[in-house]
């Protein structure tokens, strides 16, 4: 019984995709089962507890930690403003009075005799988690928040930047395997996720920051501008808290490579329509990939679509090279050798043989394809 | 480590171990090996290995783990599986000793390993004991937290606030002393309101192992925000480390706690015969009982994906530590944010543009179990393992100081020693063995390229023998020996350790071609090589495991072997696949900064040992 497995990505014209909105820490959940939401519908809310300011009050009066409660002017749950006074001595010459004020407007969230020190908390921000996607709410998760379901588009990155927006999908350029230049973002693209062809420069990322565009989405980009976009040397892919301006999701890799004809003609061909965006990426631990949703409307959304459970790889299987020397070519699996070959650098490895749309073939490690999933 | 009750029915079991499938899931590879009893030794028969499916579209580790065993049943002719179930015992006793298996054992580092935050009263002193329990556990460390690490208490809180370790260790305080500041991290702690990496709804483990006075605190405290357990104080007087009850808390909640909430663990630790592992604590296992059974200091590395884990045992002494964020495919890119792009290059022997090689190494990020398929790839990859490897020891040398393992006893003066200079006991020229371990050295397509790597990376001094794990199975044979030592102890000695030989490599350095030192090497069969080794030179003689070699050195006056500058050296060493190697190229080692030089020079040390295939 072989449960052969080749990591891919996904790229397909129709599926239910399920979404978990979860808090961070319990709160509210919004919506209930069966309600239709959309990417902005708050669907959750919680209270981020504030921030703490811890003072040691034993210290700054000059006295043991187990005495101050005799100092305190607030007590444990009180609320203060700022500047109150928190807590003082009472010395025979006024001149001698110390007052210890509060540096923040809040609460007292605990005093300790045992260091002689206060904790301060701000006041809690509330959090709203939002739908993300177009959909309906399939689950509920008491406190915790939602899972919502939608029938859509679905286009996986391999990396990304940046975090969940949604946006009109327009698209930049006209061919896969055309660069995304500055002159081709303008004013109208303001609030839109903009498709680009092969590559897409640091000019270019600068262009559509200063305009407003909320989603970038090319083949690839060079190492060296997304160091200048981030301001540091990513080195490890984990990914989505940035603010940068924009989400930016790559769908081939690092490098002037062409996007997936099938990506670029799924797109195209819902150029025009809302997409979700998220460029969150982690590699480790439970992987997360970055995806374009294009959430299907009409009653057809409504139809759920069956799931095809991958059978490890197969003759015929869409795939892309994922290292080099071919490092972005697309091709089709024409050879599945089962014994190993040994390969230039005098490996011997499991290999697949890779026919081209021009016919030429060529043979690779497993390990270096990936399937292009999706119908 | 202690156990903890799983599997009824295959744990401690009465049946002779005869056939035994061991996993370890790796962040990248789960590897399963086959090791069967062949007349009265146990021997590695078959191996497999495929993807680690911790992620979609599985996200169940125990997919992985069949799709491997499914490998081994292929190779082996043997039938391990029925459907999704490991079969246990071997049916030899129905007359069908070609189906099922007496055991299986499993480590993991799969998920990103553990991850803990450890806090401590005085950075160097209980947090660094606390760090050092956490390391001998098998965790990676992502903070320490001390009440003198420089940091303001808000943004202590900040810290603790935005991290998601999978487990916390409190240290601080000597039993019977001062109990504020252990009191106050704590309440550092509890107004973080810490959150466990994995799931919501479950409380953050945390250990304390600190003052025992402050025990009531720190319950009132933390007892309900946290899953909070007692273990004996790490540090119970300034001159006692004792780290064992801290260690076996932690192996303890690992599997009670952290490894319920990763995808497909509950499964996986329900097939497992004996308690998972995590794989930093079983390879631990192995090189401690290596250094203890040869009477050896030792270094040992398993460079992964993620990490790279760097071992050591000097005089007894046993240390281990992580780094984190160096690894050749999942932290690839780091290893070049922290190395540099020159420190790199210093080892590629051609050149190449900047941007490629940035984004190649990028592309390795994104799709970290892809392999090299062309020379110039490789060799990028192992110039790569090189500052990983460089990098992770230099990390280990800082932690493995001053006071070290379990119930070390020290004076008065060594404490002030720690707290002032924290001497790394690291000793290159007291370094007897090497041990490599991890993909980038077990699968090297030729030994050699292990070996350089290895001394590249460390450049050991005087006389030190290298080898390196053959198929990457440390971690299995760890886990095994707490099931069956013999089982463990044979697979070891047979079928795992690949000796690679010995290098031998002068202290001082001189002009290229200049000499460094004459030799003579007295070959087994009777032949003695005789000549000079200059600055620069590389020379490697054919010697084999089961050879010695006796190697007499008269180096040039400013060259040290050990015995002092000039003072002439004999010393028999043994061979291995690789043979005995002469490093005339100086230490510290150092490369020309001219490009072409550089490039010229790599060529000739590489030539001059075989490194790579020649187009």
């Amino acid at each position: 019984m072989a449960h052969s497995y080749t990591p891919g990505l996904t790229v397909t014209e129709r599926t239910t995709v399920r979404r978990r909105r979860i808090l961070p820490l319990p709160g509210s959940v919004l919506v209930q089962i069966g309600d239709a939401v959309h990417a902005d519908t708050a669907v959750a809310r919680a209270e981020l507890p504030g921030k703490v300011v811890p003072l040691n009050l034993a210290n700054q009066l000059g006295i043991a930690p187990d005495e101050i409660n005799d100092y305190l002017v607030k007590k444990e749950k009180d609320s203060v403003q700022k500047d109150d006074v928190l807590a003082e001595n009472k010395p025979f010459i006024k001149w001698f009075k110390t007052e210890i004020r509060s540096p923040i407007t809040g609460k007292v969230e605990s005093v300790s005799t045992i260091t002689g020190q206060i904790l301060l908390r701000e006041p809690p921000r509330v959090l709203e988690l939002r739908g993300y996607i177009d959909g309906v709410v399939a689950e509920v998760h008491p406190e915790q928040g939602v899972t919502v379901e939608s029938t859509c588009s679905l286009v996986q990155g391999i990396f990304g930047i940046g975090g969940e927006t949604s946006g009109e999908l327009v698209m930049g350029v006209k061919a896969p395997d055309q660069p995304l230049l500055p002159e081709q973002l303008n004013a109208s693209m303001k609030g839109k996720v903009v498709v680009g062809g092969a590559f897409l420069s640091a000019t270019t990322m600068t262009r559509a920051k200063e305009l407003g565009i909320v989603g970038l989405v090319v083949g690839g980009i060079h190492d060296k501008d997304l160091r200048a976009l981030l301001g540091y040397d990513l080195g490890v892919a984990i990914t989505g808290s940035e603010q940068v301006g924009f989400t930016l999701i790559l769908t081939e890799g690092f490098g002037t490579i062409p996007m997936a004809p099938k990506t670029f003609a799924l797109l195209s061909a819902h150029a025009g329509q809302k997409a979700s965006i998220s460029g969150a990426t982690q590699i480790r631990a439970g992987v997360i990939r970055p995806e374009i949703i294009i959430p299907h409307s009409g009653p057809a959304a409504a139809t759920k679509v069956a799931q095809a459970e991958r059978e490890g790889i197969q003759l015929g299987d869409p795939v892309r090279i994922i290292r080099d020397p071919l490092f972005g070519k697309i091709g089709a699996v024409s050879g599945l050798p089962s014994e190993l070959r040994a390969i230039p650098t005098e490996s011997e490895v499991r290999v697949l043989e890779v026919r081209f749309p021009d016919g030429t073939t060529t043979v690779v490690p497993r390990a270096n394809i990936e399937v292009i999933e999706g119908a | 480590m202690t156990a903890v009750q799983q599997s009824p029915a295959t744990s401690n079991p009465t049946h002779p171990l005869n056939v035994i499938v061991a996993t370890d899931c790796g962040s990248t590879t789960t590897k399963a090996i086959l090791i069967e009893k062949v007349g009265n030794e146990y021997r590695q028969t078959y191996r497999g290995e495929a993807p680690t499916t911790v992620e979609a579209p599985f996200e169940d580790v125990t997919r992985g783990v069949l799709n491997a065993i499914a490998e081994i049943e292929e190779l082996s002719g043997r039938t391990i599986l029925d459907g999704d179930r490991i079969i246990t015992p071997n049916q030899a006793a129905q007359g069908d000793p070609k189906r099922g298996v007496d055991i299986y054992v499993s480590t993991s580092s799969a998920g990103g390993g553990l991850q803990m935050m450890v806090t401590g009263v005085v950075q160097n002193m209980t947090g660094e004991s606390a760090q050092r329990a956490a390391l001998g556990a098998g965790a990676i460390v992502i903070d320490v937290l001390a009440s003198n690490d420089g940091r303001l208490p808000y943004e202590k809180i900040e810290r603790i606030r935005t991290m998601r370790p999978d487990m916390i260790l409190m240290s601080g305080g000597t039993d019977g002393g001062a109990v504020t500041h252990v009191v106050e991290m704590a309440e550092y702690i509890a107004a973080a309101e810490p959150r466990p990496r994995f799931g919501s709804t479950y409380r953050l483990p945390l250990v304390y192992a600190g003052n025992k006075d402050a025990q009531p605190q720190v319950n009132k405290i933390l007892g309900e925000k946290t899953a909070l357990e007692f273990a004996d104080n790490i540090r119970p007087v300034l001159e006692r480390e004792n780290l064992a009850p801290a260690r076996n808390k932690i192996h303890d909640l690992f599997l009670e706690h952290v490894m319920q909430q990763a995808p497909g663990y509950k499964k996986l630790i329900e097939m497992a015969g004996a308690p998972i592992m995590p794989t930093p604590a079983a390879v631990g296992v192995i090189m401690e009982t290596i250094a203890k059974r040869e009477g050896i200091n030792l270094i040992g590395v398993d460079i992964g994906g993620a990490t790279t884990d760097v071992f050591s045992v000097f005089s007894r002494l046993f240390n281990r530590t992580v780094s984190a964020n160096l690894g050749m495919s999942y932290s690839i890119s780091n290893v070049l944010a922290e190395a540099g792009l020159e420190n790199i290059m210093r080892w590629v022997p051609f050149t190449i543009d900047e941007q490629t090689l940035r984004n190649r190494i990028k592309n390795k990020m994104v799709r970290p179990t892809t392999i090299p398929q062309s020379l110039d790839e490789l060799q990028i990859e192992h110039a790569i393992a090189r500052e990983a490897l460089r990098l992770a020891l230099i990390h280990h040398k800082s932690l493995a100081t001053g006071l070290k393992g379990v119930q070390q006893e020290r004076t008065i003066s060594d404490v002030f020693e720690q707290r002032t200079s924290g001497k790394t006991l690291i000793d290159l020229l007291k370094l007897d063995l090497i041990v490599g371990s991890g993909g980038i050295l077990s699968h090297a397509p030729r030994r050699i390229q292990s070996m350089l790597m290895m001394v590249d990376a460390y450049e050991p001094l005087g006389v030190t023998t290298l080898s390196v794990d053959s198929i990457f199975m440390m971690p299995h044979l760890g886990v095994l020996s707490t099931v069956n030592e013999q089982a463990a102890t044979d697979v070891f000695v047979r079928d795992c350790m690949v000796y690679l030989g010995t290098c031998i490599a002068p202290i001082g350095q001189g002009k290229d071609g200049e000499r460094c030192a004459d030799y003579e090497v007295a070959l087994p069969d009777g032949r003695i090589e005789k000549g000079t080794l200059a600055f620069g030179d590389l020379k490697l003689f054919s010697l084999t495991r089961d050879q010695q070699a006796t190697v007499t050195l008269q180096p040039s006056k400013q060259v040290d072997l050990g015995e002092g500058p000039g003072q002439s050296f004999t010393r028999t060493v043994k061979g291995g696949v690789v043979g005995l190697m002469l490093d005339g190229r100086g230490r510290p080692l150092q490369l020309p900064t001219d490009q072409a030089a550089r490039v010229a020079m790599l060529t000739r040390w590489y030539q001059a040992v075989e490194l790579y295939p020649t187009s």
